[in-house]
This record gives C-alpha cells, structure tokens and sequence, in this order.
C-alpha cells in the first residue's frame, strides 16, 4: 500500500533520516518508534509532502507520491495528522470538519454519512459541534484531528504521537479509536514514543534511531528481542 | 444634536474607507504573515483606469467596474510578480520584491502617464450634498458609509459561510495543516490577492472620488493609514483591522474637530502620538488573531 525506500531527508546540512526503507500492507497497522530526534516525524512530514526528501521515493498503491505537495498526497488518499494537533482553533468543530473533506466538497451525500461515521466514533465531538475548536480539550483536539483526518476518506492514515502531553485515561481512549479504526480495513502508520500502547495496537513496528532504522519486526518480535531502553536512552 | 450627527457622519465615512483599505491588507498578511507594500499601488491603478476610460463615453458605473476590475487583476499580478517567485525563500526578500514593484508601477505611471494630477470622471452625486437633519452633508460621505457596509458584511459572509472563506480562515492559522486537508496553496493566495484587489479597488474609488485626481503616489497614504489600523487593530485579526480603521477614523477626525488651526497641520503627530500610546496599552493590537500562525 505505502512503500519507503531509501529515504533521506535533511534540514540544511543536517541529514535528520539516512535512508530509511519500509513498507505498509493493506490494512496494516505500523509503528516508527524511537527516541526524541529519531527522525519519526520528520519521516512522516515528508510523506505527507510538508517536507521535501533529499533522495528515496514514496510511492501509495504504485503511484510516485515523493515530489508530491500536501495537497496532492491527501488527494492521492493518504491523510495526516500531525503530532503538533494543528486544529483551527478559530474555526468550529463542525468548520474544522468540513474542511476535512475539502476534496469531497461537492459530495455533500457523501460527507453526511461519512460525518456521521465520524460521529459515531467520536461522540464528543458532535455535542461540541458549534464550539470553537480552540476551547476544546486536549484529548478532544486530539479526537477532532484524527475525525478531520478521516473526513478526507483516506485509505491510509499517518498519525503522529496522538498520546502526546494527553493523560493516562484519555490515551486509554485514544488507542481504543486506533484499534476501532484498525478494524475498519484503515492502514495507519503510527508514530508513537509511549512504546507499550504503540506495540499492543501494531502488527509490525520499526525501531529508528538517529535516522536510521536499527530494528524491525512484528510487534511481539520487537517487544521480545529487542532492548528499545537502549535506543531511548542513546545507551 | 446637529454637530453630533455631523460628526457621526465624518466618522463613519472615514472610518468605513479606512476600515476597506486595512482590511484588503490584512487579509494578505494573515495568510502569507507578509505586508504587500505594492498594496496602494492598486488604489493608484483603480484611479488611472477611471482616468484613461474617462473620454470614452461609456456610462460611469461601467468605468467604475472595469477599474475595480483591473485592480483584481493587478491584485493577483503583484502575487506573480512580487511574491510567487520569492515567497518560499525569505521574508527579507518578499520585502524588498513587494518594495520595488510598488516604485516600478509608481514610476511607469510617471513615465507613461504624468507626474501631474489627472482628473476622474466623476458623477454628479459624488460632488451633491443632502441635508440630513438640518446637517449638509456631501452624498459621498453617505456612498461611502452605504458601501462600506455592504462590503464588511459580504466579507464577514464570504470568511464566515463559504467553503472558500472558511478555508482562507484556516489557511491564515494554519497554512501547512490547511494544505494537508488538500486545500490547494496557490488557490487560496491567489483568491486572497484577487479579495484584497477588490476592496482596494472599490475604497480607490471612493478616495479619489474625495480629491477628484489621481497622481502616482496616490496610493501611498491609504497604504500607511491600512497598516496603522492594522497594527492597531491586531496584524492577524479581520476584526481587528475593522476596528482599528474605525479607530483611526475617530482618531483623526476628534483631532480636525478639536485642534485649533495653529496645531492642525501637526495632526498626524498627533494621530502617531496616540498610536504610540494604544501600542504600549496592548503591544499585539487591539483583538489578538489566532494563536498559532506560521509562515509557509
């Protein structure tokens, strides 16, 4: 489905991921782990095309997406949600929704039902509806981006660190989400830190460190054989 | 009651016209977090297309559109121009590109057209005056209030209900994140250019309309009292621009009313004065924008 190879990206002259290699089926749940600086989210700001890459390609379902901007990767079906919870803290619940489905804008059929998906998954956001979305809570910005991501019908999703800065309780939830939209046939590459959640969703999971992959496997693999304190702590 | 209808009036009109210009400025800061210096080049191109189709004979609500028309136009030509080239390089750059455009079109103007005013068609009703509760008052001031109006509100409904506008909205918080939902870059700044020509061209219009001639630096002034009220208001608010033009209105004409003759001329010493004061009173503006707001 979503297939890296060798990629490379810098800022300026520092090259912040060396070549990097992975691949996505179907349906997959994927995680990158790895510390602070592993180069994980910069891996994912450059597939989703916010970031140019300094060699490699990406390609989704056979077409070349490397060179592609923001707005042509979210046509081409891969959303992003960003590890930064960029809501429109401006705009509305129900406005940060609809620009979700920007590309489908003429498919009000379409997004009805597909709002009412969302909904159902996030029941919080539908009695919040008309509140703007910068008086939300944490844990429901973090709901909101994941329903506006969604909203662009992806077939796959990246999401980076959706436990980030959240409490215990909310993460609980969130991965609940994860695995509920797992079960939907999405592919989700996940970035995450909070390594325990992240493999109990993951089929597979990478392990990058200083923009190298040091390690890969399914999930239990990696829980088993490999000693992720080391790449975390830089041991 | 005569004087305070008078001054209502003068407030108003005032503030209306300055409400529009700063308006068409914020809303191409807001979204590329960059000040179009060539900005009161597209009032000046408003005022030499009403000059140049001036003997044509058409009928002058034609010659009115067609100016705002060219200031559309000229609006999304200073974004191929002066940004598109350089915008994703450097601020510095986009400064000096924006800069020089706006001497480059001043100075065409000069060459090929006169250093010398240059009258505007202008309609009877633009030099009629009507007595309002027993106040004379000139009908422009009215137009000018009426079409002020009108614009905000078609601009607040344009931001407020439009898939366009909402996405204008978010582009202005968030640019990467609105072009991550597939909200195409280049549609929305060039829409923002085109919006920004529009208000300028319409205030063009109604600011000529108070001298009657237009000269090449004609834009010069309504680009400085757009920033100010920007600045005052909030750089990444629309309201805030709204208010901050009101402001400067009341600003300006408390100072024409109450300044003796001797100290008038002192005026604007008087308006930055004031400015100076607001700014150390709230150093963001009066209505602060939307936290977040990076550059593309």
């Amino acid at each position: 489905m979503l297939d890296v190879r060798d990629l490379s990206v810098s800022y300026g002259t520092i090259r912040a991921v060396r070549g990097i290699s992975f691949s996505l089926a179907k349906g997959e749940l994927v995680s990158l782990l790895g510390a602070n600086g592993a180069g994980k989210s910069t891996t994912l700001k450059c597939i989703a095309g916010a970031l140019k890459s300094a060699g490699g390609s990406i390609t989704l379902d056979g077409a070349d997406i490397t060179q592609a901007s923001p707005e042509q990767v979210v046509r081409a079906g891969l959303a992003t949600v960003p590890e930064t919870r960029d809501v429109f803290p401006d705009l509305t619940v129900a406005e940060n929704l609809m620009l979700g489905a920007y590309i489908h804008r003429r498919d009000r059929a379409g997004n009805r039902d597909n709002l009412e998906r969302v909904h159902a998954l996030f029941p919080r956001l539908s009695e919040r509806e008309h509140q703007p979305a910068g008086t939300l809570s944490g844990g429901e910005q973090q709901m909101l981006v994941i329903a506006r991501a969604l909203m662009s019908r992806p077939r796959v999703l990246l999401l980076d660190e959706p436990s980030l800065g959240l409490a215990p309780a909310i993460v609980e939830r969130i991965f609940e989400m994860i695995e509920a939209l797992k079960k939907t046939g999405l592919t989700i590459l996940l970035v995450e830190q909070n390594v325990n959640q992240a493999l109990s969703v993951a089929d597979r999971a990478y392990v990058l460190r200083l923009g190298k992959i040091v390690a890969s496997g399914t999930a239990a693999e990696i829980r088993s054989t490999t000693d992720l304190s080391t790449h975390y702590l830089g041991g | 009651m005569a004087f305070t209808i008078q001054f209502v009036i003068d407030v108003l009109s005032l503030g209306g016209a300055y409400a529009l210009m700063a308006l068409g400025l914020v809303i191409i800061y807001g979204i590329l977090k960059l000040v179009n210096f060539a900005y009161g080049e597209l009032i000046m191109v408003a005022g030499y297309t009403m000059y140049l189709t001036g003997g044509s004979g058409l009928p002058w609500i034609v010659m009115a559109v067609l100016a705002v028309a060219m200031s559309i136009v000229f609006g999304i030509f200073t974004d191929y121009a002066a940004f598109r080239p350089v915008r994703a390089k450097s601020v510095t750059a986009v400064l000096i590109t924006s800069f020089a455009f706006s001497n480059l079109v001043q100075n065409a103007a000069l060459l090929f057209i006169s250093p010398r005013p240059r009258n505007v068609p202008l309609p009877e009703i633009f030099s009629q005056t009507v007595s309002i509760a027993g106040v004379i008052t000139p009908v422009r001031n009215l137009i000018t209030i009426v079409a002020s109006i009108v614009l905000l509100a078609g601009v607040a409904f344009l931001m407020r209900k439009t898939t366009l506008g909402i996405a204008m909205r978010a582009a202005a918080t968030n640019f990467t994140m609105a072009r991550m939902l597939g909200v195409p870059a280049n549609l929305i700044i060039s829409s923002a250019f085109a919006l920004s020509g529009f208000l300028a061209g319409v205030v063009g219009i109604l600011w000529i309309g108070r001298i009657g001639t237009v000269v090449p630096g004609i834009g010069l002034e309504p680009l400085l009292i757009a920033f100010i009220a920007t600045v005052i208001g909030g750089m990444r608010s629309l309201p805030g621009a709204v208010l901050g033009g009101f402001l400067l209105a009341l600003i300006d004409t408390t100072l024409n009313y109450t300044l003796s003759q001797d100290l008038l001329k002192f005026r604007d010493a008087f308006t930055f004065g004031l400015v100076i004061l607001i700014l150390l009173w709230r150093p963001d503006g009066l209505i602060k924008g939307p936290a977040s707001g990076q550059r593309t």
